[in-house]
């Protein structure tokens, strides 16, 4: 049993007193003396001329400051895109300039066009009905292959098209995959679409921007994923700030799925305004903004095509996916559909060949970006759904169709550009159809039946791909920005230890799970241990929280700056032992010399190294603070096998989920409560999308889904209790934890499990479709039914 | 929100005179209206607070007629009408406890949302709309989706529901905002069935004739297997289709007909 607190432990999370107690301290709660409030007046159409602006009227209502637009900006930078992908054709993406504020046309519904800062929101607010805006209606492009036709109404008129890429993936294989899908015994062809989704962190966005002319410092506090990564592309390329006049504050953060990851035009207005005004600027996203102004997820649409032999055995994969990007690209929107979506088409199979293309198109509508899976889920989605389907095709049962065709051999070259390091998908499998009783579902599907139900299970099996690296790799793929992780590890003279780490928590529980890695390691409590994060002025340079990289990446870094810390701590207690360090052996926080009794305490080392009265001073420097910079060499490779088991009501088309089981392989665990948690919502999240979730535009670009009236959000009575298991563990070869990530997972591997389970409850019942679109909800399965 | 007075008064009657003011509005649980005014969508000048009203809360029940005071909330409803069940279990299952403790039946009647509960429950009774002014019959005094017979400053203080041997209300949710998709609330008096359906047509609630008709010779869910509904008018929106809403009003009927206690 792991000793409680240490590696392995289901400690319970401390960061929960505070936010369970009301005692979390989030950007909304910092009240600045003096603060004013930002009010954005947005675009309530997809796409028009602003002709004019005038703010005489409103500059003259009570309490306001100052209104803002984007003439106010010039000079400054636009919002910028942090990845360039370069097309098939060798050339780089189209790549339009985002304004901080509308500049001469407006191109999404609640594209922001003017800003009134006054005393109280309610002035703010006030002031800004008496805004004179002109705009002239133009015709909006919202369906990507509308976008795409000769003559379209372009997004941006300096663009040659709306296309942003035409992406190939790998192009070399482009012929011998389509010979290949010519020669074969049988190819499965689907299409489908994945749905597009809002993130609804609980915590709307916030940012509230400070400047001291005395010392020319600016503050920005702001809800975000990664604070260093926004002063960078703030500081750097919109305001021209150097970093050591900004600093970013994320405090709590209430979640984030994604959208809290990208740097946002209201963090650069808050941060310009309240320089330019002399006052600390407030802006609390509403949530209606939140709707309009937040990264979307997902919207993808995919044909895919699996060519296999009589056997079953998988030949060649080809899939054509339209991506859409929104009228402008968000801080990582290029990435996702090509990198974090086309390099994990081979799933867990030994697919030989394999041609990924992607167009990515500008629409009139909010831009998307990575949200909770971000590029995997789409890959795993159209994989999952195709080999479902081919299974049904070809006659073989979709587990043993999926066996046939498992990576069984490690480390595995995949023909998508990256090396599976370890994983064991039979071991998964297994344990899945243990855990759901598998062998039992005939006899309940007879239950439903005499109920007049349709019952049906679905099977999906995923890899994704975590902490995302190395940094050399992923600039020659056209990152702008590299993807290390940071942490310094400050000992006080008492023993007691900060950590402070480039990871952020918004929700994740660091705080315990860092602890504990840290406490496992130096042997001493993880009340002794306490975890810094989310502020530039406090931690080193790290790229945040995203794509399941914090303990693979962050806990590396904190691993590596721990050793550090281990190696002078064990170069000092051999001075005070009075024998050689390579004697000194550590353990629970004491050092010993091998073969006797002498030992030192961890508290006595760490005092000697800040009250260096006996101390080598002519070797080493006092002190016991040590940095790490974490590069993995590598991708983690989480993976496992989920069960779904639904019952359809055929009167109404109302899906049931009664049975969810996860077999999940994360490698190593450090906290299994927190790895459950983690899961539980990751499932909540992927069955909203397949159930219920669902962001609708109309043709002329108005967000039908614009509120939780129309926008469905899943509640605990649309999910069942969940069954998630841990215990097929493949350790990480290649980071000192073994650990692979486990945040994700849960959204990327449920909605192929969910629609594929609603596809066989309709085929058992004779019903002849083979596929319905996410959302499921139960007017698209009763006219999948009627059809 | 824009600033707006407050007026709480202590009788129907001084509330009735709040009212005549440019621009009031009465206010029963708020679970429309103040959203609506946090959206900056509405602008009274004064708000009439009804809620406190005495005279307007309770339920009470004699003669086999169940009157409920137009500031009663949905949770005194749905606790208080057992004589009633099938009211009671609509009234149980409005939004959210926090809408059913704040949530009343005049301000639900008023608003007349076309996917709201409460309106099948007063159509499908035949129940009487009691105001400060006069009683309306259910059959006149529903006119379309947010249409009432209300005229302007008019009170609900009261509705009476006559207690049928038997019914029951089917809800099929709207996923996102739980609203009725379709509801149907059926009821069988001695002398006759009657079906209202809310959720589902573009004129708000409505009855269902045919279903009355078929079920008024035959208590029975098989009673209505000849019979279909028309497309025509129904909603289209984001969550089903008209067929599919036409669809449900049937079975949602066939089940408050077996169901009903």
């Amino acid at each position: 049993m792991p000793k409680d607190g240490g590696i392995g432990a289901s400690t319970k999370r401390r960061e929960d007193l505070r936010f369970l107690t009301g005692r979390g301290k989030y950007t909304d709660d910092i009240n600045l003396q003096n603060q004013t409030y930002a009010h954005f007046v947005r675009s309530d159409v997809a796409h028009g001329t602003i002709n004019s602006i005038n703010a005489s009227a409103a500059e003259a209502m009570p309490g306001v400051a100052r209104v803002f637009t984007a003439k106010d900006f010039e000079g400054v930078g636009g919002v910028p895109c942090g990845w360039q992908v370069t097309d098939r054709h060798g050339q780089p993406m189209q790549e339009p300039k985002h304004p901080v504020l509308a500049e001469g046309k407006v191109r999404h519904v609640g594209d922001p066009i003017a800003v009134v800062v006054a005393d109280t929101l309610e002035q703010a607010q006030d002031a800004a009905e008496k805004l004179e805006i002109d705009i002239t209606e133009l015709p909006a492009v919202i369906d990507m292959k509308d976008a795409l036709q000769d003559g379209a109404t372009k997004v941006h008129d300096d663009l040659t098209s709306n296309l942003c890429y035409d992406w190939g993936f790998v192009e070399e294989n482009r012929d011998a995959v389509d010979e290949a899908i010519k020669g074969a015994h049988h190819v499965t062809t689907l299409e489908l679409k994945n749905n597009r989704l809002v993130a609804n962190p609980m915590e709307p966005r916030v940012a509230v921007g400070d400047y001291d002319f005395s010392t020319d410092e600016h503050t920005l506090y702001t809800t975000s994923q990664n604070p260093h990564v926004i002063r960078l592309l703030m500081g750097a390329f919109v305001l021209g700030i150097p970093e050591h006049k900004l600093r970013v504050v994320a405090p709590d953060v209430g979640g984030g799925f994604g959208a809290k990851i990208y740097h946002y035009a209201e963090e650069a207005f808050c941060t310009f305004a309240a320089k330019a005004i002399g006052r600390p600027v407030k802006w609390t996203s509403s949530r209606s903004e939140a709707f309009m102004s937040d990264a979307h997820g997902r919207d993808h649409v995919t044909k895919i095509e699996l060519a296999m032999d009589e056997n079953g055995k998988f030949l060649a994969l080809r899939t054509d996916t339209h991506a859409n990007m929104g009228a402008y690209l968000s801080t990582f929107a290029p990435s996702i559909p090509t990198w974090l979506h086309g390099t994990l088409m081979a799933g867990n199979y030994t697919t030989p060949l394999i041609y990924v293309n992607v167009k990515a198109v500008f629409t009139n509508t909010v831009p998307v970006d990575a949200y909770r899976g971000a590029g995997r889920p789409e890959a795993t989605f159209q994989l999952e759904r195709v080999v479902d389907k081919a299974a049904r095709e070809m006659g073989i049962d979709p587990v043993e169709l999926r066996r046939r065709n498992f990576i069984t051999e490690f480390p595995y070259a995949t023909p998508v550009a990256v090396e599976y390091d370890t994983g064991d998908y039979h071991a998964t499998m297994d344990k899945l159809l243990e855990m759901s009783d598998h062998a039992g579902f005939e006899a309940r599907a007879a239950e439903s039946k005499a109920n007049g139900k349709l019952r049906g299970f679905g099977i999906a099996h995923y890899i994704e791909a975590c902490g995302i690296a190395p940094s050399n790799l992923v600039g020659q793929l056209g990152a702008r920005a590299g993807l290390y992780e940071s942490a310094t590890v400050r000992v006080n003279a008492t023993g007691s230890i900060s950590v402070m780490t480039g990871s952020h928590s918004h929700g994740q529980g660091h705080e315990t799970s860092f602890a504990q890695v840290v406490s496992e390691m130096i042997g001493i409590d993880a009340n002794q241990i306490d975890i810094v994060h989310g502020d530039t002025s406090k931690t080193p340079m790290g790229m945040g929280t995203y794509g399941s990289r914090s303990i693979a990446v962050g806990g590396s870094a904190m691993v590596r700056a721990t050793e550090k810390i281990i190696n002078k701590a064990k170069k000092i207690a051999s001075h005070l032992l009075e024998a050689s360090e390579g004697d000194i052996e550590f353990k629970n926080g004491e050092f010993t010399v091998a073969g006797t009794d002498k030992s030192v305490a961890w508290g006595d080392v760490t005092l000697a190294a800040y009250v260096p009265h006996n101390y080598p001073l002519e070797e080493m420097e006092p002190g016991l603070e040590e940095t790490a910079f974490y590069d993995p060499a590598n991708f983690t490779y989480p993976s496992g096998a989920y069960g779904c088991e639904v019952e359809v009501d055929p009167e109404t088309g109302k899906v049931t989920v009664l049975g969810f089981s996860a077999a999940d392989d994360f490698g190593n665990i450090i906290n299994p409560m927190i790895v459950e948690g983690q899961v539980h919502g990751g499932l909540a999240q992927g069955i909203g999308q397949a159930m219920i979730e669902n962001c609708a535009y109309d043709d002329q670009g108005q967000l039908l889904s614009g509120s939780y009236m129309d926008y469905a959000m899943p509640r605990a009575d649309d999910l069942p209790m969940f069954k998630v298991d841990h215990s097929s563990i493949t350790p990480c070869t290649h980071n000192p934890l073994g650990v692979k990530g486990c945040g994700e997972a849960g959204a990327i591997g449920s909605p192929p499990a969910l629609v594929n389970a609603v596809v066989d409850a309709l085929q058992r019942a004779g019903h002849d479709v083979t596929h319905i679109d996410m959302p499921l909800s139960p007017d698209r399965v009763w006219a999948a039914m009627n059809s | 929100m824009y600033n707006f007075d407050f007026v709480s008064p202590g009788s129907v009657a001084d509330a009735v005179s709040a009212l005549q003011a440019e621009e009031a509005q009465a206010l029963g649980g708020g679970q429309t209206l103040l959203p609506t005014m946090k959206q900056r969508l509405a602008q009274p000048s004064t708000l009439v607070s009804l809620s406190g009203l005495s005279e307007m809360l309770g339920v009470s029940s004699d003669g086999g007629v169940m009157t409920i005071g137009g500031a009663t909330t949905h949770a005194t409803v749905a606790a208080e009408a057992g004589a009633y069940p099938a009211l009671a279990g609509l009234a149980s299952h409005i939004g959210d406890p926090a809408v059913r403790n704040r949530g009343t039946l005049g301000g639900s009647l008023a608003n007349n949302d076309p996917a709201a509960c409460y309106p099948s429950a007063v159509l499908g009774s035949g129940a009487t709309v009691v105001t400060n002014a006069r009683e309306i019959a259910a059959d006149d005094y529903f006119q379309g989706m947010f249409t009432t017979a209300l005229e302007e400053g008019e009170i609900i203080t009261a509705v009476k529901f006559p207690i049928p041997e038997k019914g029951n209300y089917q809800k099929f949710l709207q996923p996102a905002s739980r609203f009725a998709l379709v509801g149907v609330f059926v009821a069988k008096y001695a002398d006759g069935v009657r079906v209202a359906v809310t959720g589902a047509s573009e004129d708000g609630v409505h009855r269902w004739s045919e279903a009355e008709a078929a079920l008024s010779a035959n208590f029975s869910a098989a009673a209505l297997d000849g019979l279909s509904v028309s497309a025509d008018g129904m909603i289209t929106d984001l969550h089903g289709t008209d067929a599919y809403r036409a669809h449900l009003v049937k079975v949602m009927t066939g089940r408050a007909v077996a169901a009903a206690a």
